[in-house]
């Protein structure tokens, strides 16, 4: 299917660009800032999911990642409070938030279940992404203890919200009619 | 004449076996499961049939417990807890709808 493959391409594109594949060691308040942007990131495309679409299912998976990632950047923007750090922009969040601008013009063309579909299968690459790079990137290079097991905690939430979009996304599948 | 089960013993006797419910020598039990970072602890639990199972849940996050088999499904909001009174024997696989990797199971003893 072309948006499955759309959305490998685009999970490529995200590993293998400069965004999460720097080879330069990340400093805590970069990485913090990466991990707030992500899910600043996930809002947006749940916010432009809850205005486009009319599918059960994905709206309450949109309502869902806004409810997770609103609760969880309020736990990252507290610790870095607590620990006197002030998130520190950075190439790999600039790239993020640009290939994420993109991603929501792109998606802002389609409609109905075109739209769902691009939109499920985007979470799922998206989430896919962020979680190797917190896996094999951020949590690694993290310094302080709380941001480490913040992040270790977020790499589980989105560990369940890309399980939870390939459910939605195989519902969509069979209400469609697989190819 | 007054009839003698309007007698406040007797009605408060009544109050008490609408409260209690169950006959006394089923000795309901509440169980607790917590529910942190994202993992129900313990993973695998025991109860019998009429016990009340308390999920209590640590996380800033909503979670569920919801049976695979479809018998249950109780929210369990933020930084609050839910509750299940327990009504069939059997063994359950359970997981939270908003995180599928949270998996757990309750065996239910008659």
């Amino acid at each position: 299917m072309f948006t499955r493959l759309s959305a490998a391409i685009a999970a490529i594109a995200l590993l293998t660009s400069p965004a999460l594949a720097q080879g330069a060691k990340l400093t805590d308040p970069q990485i913090a800032h990466i991990a707030y942007t992500a899910g600043v990131i996930d809002i947006a495309a749940a916010k432009q999911a809850l205005a486009k679409s009319t599918n059960k299912d994905v709206k309450a998976f949109a309502e869902d990642m806004v409810r997770d990632h609103e609760a969880v950047n309020k736990q990252a923007l507290d610790l870095v409070k607590k620990l006197n750090v002030t998130p520190q922009d950075n190439d790999t969040s600039k790239t993020l938030s640009k290939n994420a601008a993109d991603k929501l013009a792109e998606l802002g063309k389609l409609n109905g279940a075109a739209f769902d579909k691009a939109y499920v299968a985007n979470e799922v690459a998206y989430h896919k992404a962020v979680n190797n790079a917190l896996e094999t990137q951020l949590i690694p290079s993290a310094s302080n203890g709380e941001l480490k097991s913040l992040l270790q905690t977020g790499l589980k939430i989105f560990q369940g919200h890309q399980q939870h979009a390939e459910q939605v996304l195989a519902t969509l599948d069979q209400s469609v009619g697989r190819k | 004449m007054k009839p003698k089960w309007f007698s406040p013993r007797f009605v408060a006797f009544v109050l008490i076996a609408l409260v209690v419910g169950t006959p006394i020598s089923a000795r309901a039990a509440t169980i607790q499961i917590s529910v942190e970072n994202l993992e129900f602890s313990p993973a695998e639990a025991s109860a019998k049939v009429g016990d009340t199972i308390e999920w209590v849940n640590k996380d800033v996050l909503a979670h569920t417990a919801t049976a695979r088999n479809g018998d249950w499904d109780v929210m369990l909001p933020p930084k609050k807890s839910g509750t299940l009174v327990l009504k069939k024997a059997g063994t359950v696989d359970y997981y939270c709808r908003f995180h599928p990797n949270m998996k757990a199971t309750l065996t239910v003893a008659p």
